[in-house]
């Protein structure tokens, strides 16, 4: 029987199996080596150069082996050490529950006016970090219009934890909102059958199901914070942090080897937590089977209640904070002159090359979101999906983990030693668009690939068997099921990345060419100079082109959204 | 195999299409202010119109870092407007082309590599000076200080700020003034007993004036140029210049070695030294390279250059990363002086 079957159409069989597994063979190892080639170009080379730079004791670097052990042993490391890590555990502990709150209040719960929260909640990943510092030094300096609410002036812990938690939280919340989309309503609904209220269901089911993602945004936040200066630059005062030591050795004097060494310090905390997110991912199975029912919450007056105070609260300081920095850029000189007007939005006699700048950054941001949402989406697919080598995910993982704990100063110096070395064909990029795209794309590539892979790890093995035991070419399953399925978090990678390329300023700085300035370099330029009115009306422009992006592609994506996400709406209509 | 052959064709056709353009495109690295690059440039131009300026400009610890970071392969062609400080580091590196422009014979000895041909030379001066909040001043109560040794009293505790020298030019250039004039000893006790007043280092040399002119801090220890501009805006703030003398730096222009327009970079700095290129300066600076062509500046004393201190930059180069390092034990990072 089995005999006869088999011979019933033999030839066809052979050949569509040996092709679809070599279109598979081909996507997966193709798309895994292409991804691994460019993680090594993008990411290990450059930082690999920092490591050259951080360990040559050419005379005045500050490098070499003698000066990293007198640094690791200087009082001063110490004290900056020990400032870094009491900021930034501070930052996590607070950003984490609020922005889980808030994911929550979003994902399950009945508050009305959803989207606008959500919008207003996105704020801070709009403007470059100066923009919150700035206005905090408006709202809390000496001054500062609410200067008299606070006993002493916001330069220092307090003005980093507040810059950076107002900085840090749409990054936490992007991976929470994510881990919180899906549930499976069943789950629930046995629950309540079995007795358990709402606070047992909690703890039962949507926590065990979302801890990674908190333990991955806590992670996140925390090296996002250890690794930034901007927010410190602005608000620091003498309250001084690693990061920032970092900065003022490579840029006050000129000792790449120093800023190198403290760089390689500040990639510690990224290696621990992928080395204990490998750890929980082993201990967690699929929380999303194929067969899932969407949740819906139930009414709740008292939780939606409870909840929307809480959403209100945090969106009102967001919109006094941004609301404060764009009043700023109105002013004409603050604070003795509070008459508005648009002065500062007139470039043309500023440092930075005002509106070259600012289309730049439009280009520069266009490129990096297309370009990167494809490749990051693929390769995070790549990793989690399909089989083959461990030890060649291992590898490409903890790649992609890297960027998150790079100082963008440092990735931005990584790349200028070693696009710019003796006898580099790549050296044709330098100063190029294209180079800063890839380095744009490198720095963001983390919390994108943690949005995709959190997404994706949502999604049950169960639909690549049932593709593979089609016959379907997993790029067509890839392209048919995984895409529509995680369309949001796709389109927050989009969003994403415009927005940070539209904002970043630490890598650019050092890999700009007078025809690729950027806008956010220009708002530093224009800031260092102390036009800071200017600073905070090229901020404003960055705000507004991101959230205009922002509206556009949610827009745009909402009827395609209600097409392709109709499967989470119940059963859908025949 | 075929990558070699592509660059090599592609760096071909760049070079004869320079050659035949109109225009060398001359990249220039500055530390000028923004507000001065747009006519240096049209003056430069119009005089040299076979070549166009391309501005990387940033602030001094960024340029200079920038120019070291590229060393292997420089991307500038020539710098116009950097501290001589700055370009004695690059020149140590051996980064710079040695040149001596047409109107070398009228710059000032003072004011230039001492080299020759030197490898850099001189534009013009900038000096110490305090910015002085009156509005501030007077609603906290605070006398206006005439000497360096006024800003340590006790009044003033908390309201001076100051750039970082280790990452400001100017701030250098305070620290380097004040060991020079009041002797090493002195100097650092100096530092001491005005640590306990400021209220923040900032990075950047033309800052704290900015905070002061706002009041954000009522004295900001910077420089004149952002000053006398601040002021003729009507900001309400008094320049103080202290009796003990003002420490300087010079600005200076020098072509980077291997450029492949050194022609055109040498055509810069002919025009960065010439009596044309002075007239500009003259504008911003009360202190020029070129005798005899400064006119005084109203908001500045007549006998401004006779208040700068006698500065041996010699000394300041070599014992810099000495003196950093010894500020930073002493300043940066004190944990007791954190307001938390």
């Amino acid at each position: 029987m089995a005999a006869e079957i088999t011979l019933a159409m033999p030839r066809k069989q052979a050949i569509g199996t040996s092709r679809a597994e070599l279109g598979d063979r081909l996507f997966i190892q193709g798309g895994k080596l292409l991804w691994l080639g460019l993680l090594i170009l993008a990411v290990l080379l450059p930082l690999l150069a920092i490591f050259w730079r951080g360990f040559s004791s050419e005379a005045g670097q500050g490098g070499g082996w003698l000066a990293a052990r007198e640094l690791v042993n200087s009082a001063n490391f110490h004290w900056l050490l020990g400032n870094s890590l009491k900021v930034s555990l501070s930052v996590a502990a607070l950003v984490v529950p609020l922005a889980y709150l808030f994911a929550y209040a979003l994902q399950r719960t009945l508050i009305p006016a959803k989207p606008l929260w959500r919008g207003l909640s996105l704020l801070p990943l709009m403007a470059p970090s100066m923009l919150p510092g700035i206005a905090l030094v408006y709202l809390f300096g000496n001054q500062g219009l609410l200067r008299g609410l606070v006993s002493e002036n916001i330069y220092g812990f307090w003005g980093i934890v507040l810059g950076e938690a107002i900085y840090t939280f749409p990054h936490a919340l992007m991976i929470l909102l994510s881990a919180l989309t899906l549930a499976d309503a069943r789950l629930f609904d046995a629950a309540s059958s079995m007795g358990a209220g709402p606070w047992k269901a909690f703890r039962s089911i949507t926590w065990p199901a979302t801890r990674q993602a908190v333990f991955a945004a806590f992670c996140l936040v925390f090296t996002l914070t250890i690794t930034d200066f901007g927010v410190p630059v602005v608000v620091g005062g003498d309250y001084q942090v690693l990061a920032l030591e970092a900065y003022k050795a490579v840029v006050g004097q000129q000792q790449f080897g120093r800023g190198a060494l403290i760089g390689m310090v500040l990639l510690v905390p990224a290696l621990l937590s992928f080395a204990v997110d490998a750890w929980l991912r082993r201990r967690q199975g699929d929380a999303m089977s194929g067969r899932a029912q969407v949740f819906r919450p139930a009414p709740s007056r008292v939780r939606d209640g409870c909840f929307l105070a809480i959403v209100l609260l945090i969106c009102a300081v967001l919109l006094l904070v941004f609301g404060m920095a764009v009043y700023s850029s109105l002013v004409k000189f603050w604070p003795y002159n509070l008459s508005l007007s648009l002065d500062h939005y007139f470039f043309e006699d500023s440092a930075g090359g005002g509106w070259l700048a600012y289309r730049n950054s439009l280009t520069m941001a266009l490129c990096s979101a297309l370009i990167g949402s494809v490749l990051i989406f693929t390769g995070a697919y790549l990793m989690e999906k399909t089989g083959g080598s461990r030890g060649l995910n291992l590898v490409l993982r903890m790649l992609s983990f890297v960027p998150m704990a790079v100082p963008g100063l440092v990735l931005g110096l990584g790349y200028v030693f070693f696009f710019n070395l003796n006898g580099n064909p790549l050296h044709v990029f330098y100063g190029s668009m294209a180079l800063l795209v890839v380095c744009t794309i490198a720095h963001y590539l983390t919390t994108a690939q943690m949005t995709a892979t959190t997404a994706l790890r949502q999604l049950d093995a169960e639909f690549e068997a049932a593709a593979r035991s089609l016959k379907a070419p997993l790029y067509r399953h890839y392209l048919r099921v995984t895409v529509p399925i995680c369309l949001p978090a796709l389109l927050d990678i989009v969003r994403y990345l415009f927005v940070s390329a539209m904002t970043t300023v630490s890598a650019a700085i050092f890999l700009y060419s007078p025809d690729t300035i950027l806008a956010a370099v220009a708002v530093l330029n224009m800031d260092d100079a102390g036009n800071v009115g200017g600073a905070a009306a090229m901020s404003t422009l960055i705000l507004f082109t991101s959230a205009s992006v922002s509206l556009l592609l949610a827009w745009a994506s909402r009827g395609l959204l209600r097409r392709s996400q109709a499967w989470r709406q119940g059963a859908p209509g025949h | 195999m075929f990558k070699p052959l592509a660059l090599a064709s592609a760096v071909l056709c760049a070079l004869s299409f320079n050659a035949f353009a109109a225009k060398t495109e001359l990249t220039v690295y500055t530390a000028l202010e923004a507000e001065q690059l747009k006519s240096y440039k049209q003056a430069f131009e119009a005089a040299n119109p076979d070549v166009e300026i391309k501005w990387v400009r940033d602030s001094t610890g960024i340029i200079t870092a920038k120019l070291l970071a590229e060393k292997a392969r420089p991307q500038a062609d020539a710098v116009w407007g950097l501290a001589a400080s700055s370009l004695a580091i690059l020149d140590q590196q051996g980064m710079l082309q040695s040149y001596a422009p047409k109107d070398l014979a009228k710059i000032g000895p003072n004011y230039r590599d001492a080299a020759n041909p030197p490898s850099w030379v001189g534009m013009d001066v900038w000096a110490a000076t305090i910015c002085f909040n009156t509005v501030e001043a007077q609603k906290q109560g605070l006398t206006k200080p005439v000497s360096w040794q006024d800003l340590t009293k006790p009044e003033y505790k908390g309201k001076i700020v100051m750039p970082n020298p280790a990452s400001s030019g100017t701030g250098f250039l305070d620290v380097s003034a004040w060991l020079q004039t009041f002797g090493e000893k002195q100097g650092w006790q100096y530092m001491d007993d005005l640590h306990q007043n400021i209220g923040q280092y900032v990075h950047s040399g033309s800052k704290p004036c900015k905070l002061a002119a706002a009041g954000e801090f009522p004295i900001g220890i910077s420089f004149e140029y952002p000053a006398v501009q601040l002021k003729r805006k009507g900001a309400p703030l008094d320049i103080v210049l202290p009796k003990e003398g003002l420490g300087w730096e010079i600005e200076a222009t020098a072509v980077i070695k291997g450029t492949p327009h050194e022609e055109a970079a040498k055509k810069l700095a002919d025009f960065s030294a010439s009596p044309a290129a002075m007239e500009l300066y003259k504008e911003n600076f009360a202190v020029l390279a070129q005798p005899g062509i400064a006119k005084p500046q109203t908001e500045l004393p007549a006998d401004y250059e006779q208040r700068l201190i006698k500065n041996d930059f010699g000394w300041a180069s070599k014992n810099r990363d000495a003196i950093l390092a010894e500020w930073r034990k002493r300043y940066d990072g004190k944990s007791e002086k954190v307001a938390q």
